[in-house]
């Protein structure tokens, strides 16, 4: 188990328990987080499970791969800090993990 | 141009089950048109996965997704299919003789007795760019294609994106352009290694001018770009680019579109059709695919193709009304076989 923290665009956060090997798409997604559509299902084939990782946490997290990177460029206000939350597997070191969604998606 | 053609049905989308529609209904001896937005065959396997394998194709254990498409068109290619390729349907209203008239967004008409509604996630559509108030600039100065190149002969633009469209278009225009700036977000591109590295080459001889950075700001008055503002990655500054135009790239997405007008009951966005037949509540009009909504649906590749095969045969009795069809296999029967032309 981790615990992640979701921090929406008005500033709400939401604190959820995250199954460790689950992706942070998918547990956004099984805690109802408002904001991450993953119309893909996970496939890294869009860009709507977008989210901003907290600068605290980007090494932990880690960048973005090639095939991520190519679909961040369709992703709505793409910043340094953007990663596909489909793209993250949540581990034990992940635990404390504060996530900003954006304010849409694209 | 405008062109004009009957047949027996027009198709709306050419993905895989668009495809094998025109298949399934050939092989009853009807005859089929088939419009696409896109460039080529193929759908959402051409255009989101096409060279990733797929595994549930039955009697196929492994298939890239372009390779599943060139079977496709070729198993329907002795039906004669006739593609109309970089439009879409946007009209379509029933005549007096019964038959549907459609009209797309390049001047083809088209007549048939049946219509069937291939179109899988929706038509694809560029994205908007993700540029604080670009729609106000849409349609007038902001670009998302290009029809005719001459639009941009002796103007100042901006192209703006990382993938083959961006950097085929900066090729094409820099010869008709008065200038031509490319901007990408990051290093990397999408587009073919072949297409940046002649891109790069016009940039070191100083007839382009590619930068990293993202559009922050669009100016300009009444629809008309003046400039653009540009944060640049590297140094974080704020540049100003005098500009009339803009190009933007960044990818495509689906939607209902002119389907939405059409008088079909809708679903969420999806085409409710009965299971024996695929008909829309418009007889004449069937669905099958992606878009299609039922008890059970599942978004399958082989669930579109069973839909074409039931389609088709309702299908027949709206073209032949007068006539029974005799349920024939293709392994047994001379006239399927010589409609394939196999013997």
């Amino acid at each position: 188990m981790a615990k992640i923290t979701f921090v929406l665009a008005d500033g709400t956060r939401h604190e959820v328990a995250a199954k460790v090997g689950a992706t942070v798409m998918r547990t956004a997604i099984d805690n109802a987080i408002a904001g991450i559509e993953a119309e893909c299902g996970g496939e890294c084939a869009c860009a709507t499970c977008h989210v901003y990782i907290d600068p605290e946490w980007t090494a932990a997290t880690g960048k973005p791969s090639e095939m991520e990177e190519d679909m961040l460029d369709f992703a709505y206000d793409a910043r340094a800090t953007s990663r596909l939350s489909c793209q993250i597997a949540v581990t034990e070191e992940m635990h404390g993990l504060i996530v900003h969604v954006p304010e849409r998606q694209a | 141009m405008p062109e004009t053609h009957e047949t027996d049905a027009v198709i709306v989308g050419a993905g895989p089950c668009g495809l094998f529609a025109i298949f399934e209904l050939g092989l009853l001896g009807l005859r089929s048109h088939i419009v696409d937005i896109l460039d080529r065959p193929g759908g959402q396997v051409t255009e989101l996965y096409p060279d990733k394998p797929i595994y549930d194709i039955p009697a196929i254990v492994q298939i890239n997704g372009d390779e599943l498409i060139e079977q496709l068109v070729a198993q329907c290619k002795p039906f004669d299919p006739q593609y109309h390729f970089n439009q879409m349907v946007q009209t379509l209203k029933r005549r007096d003789d019964g038959r549907f008239e459609m009209t797309t967004d390049d001047d083809l008409t088209l007549i048939a007795p049946v219509v069937v509604v291939a179109a899988g996630g929706g038509v694809f559509q560029p994205k908007r760019a993700p540029i604080p108030g670009v729609e106000d600039f849409e349609g007038k100065s902001v670009y998302y294609s290009v029809r005719n190149k001459e639009t941009f002969r002796d103007r100042d633009i901006v192209i703006v994106g990382g993938g083959d469209s961006a950097l085929d278009w900066t090729l094409a225009l820099e010869p008709v352009a008065k200038s031509v700036k490319l901007l990408h977000r990051r290093p990397g591109f999408r587009a073919a290694p072949d297409s940046v590295a002649k891109m790069k080459g016009l940039d070191e001889a100083g007839k382009i001018e590619f930068r990293i950075g993202t559009v922050s700001s669009l100016n300009g008055n009444d629809g008309q770009l003046e400039s653009i503002d540009v944060e640049l990655k590297e140094s974080g500054e704020t540049i100003h680019y005098p500009c009339d135009g803009l190009l933007a790239f960044f990818g495509l997405t689906m939607k209902l579109g002119p389907i939405a007008e059409w008088g079909l009951r809708l679903h969420e966005e999806r085409i409710p059709v009965d299971t024996e037949r695929f008909e829309t509540s418009e007889p004449g009009i069937f669905a099958v695919g992606d878009i299609v909504h039922y008890p059970g649906k599942l978004k399958l590749i082989l669930s579109g193709f069973h839909e074409a095969a039931l389609m088709a045969h309702a299908a027949y009795s709206v073209v032949h009304p007068e006539e029974r069809l005799i349920h024939q296999h293709s392994s047994s029967s001379s006239a399927l076989q010589q409609r394939l032309g196999v013997i």
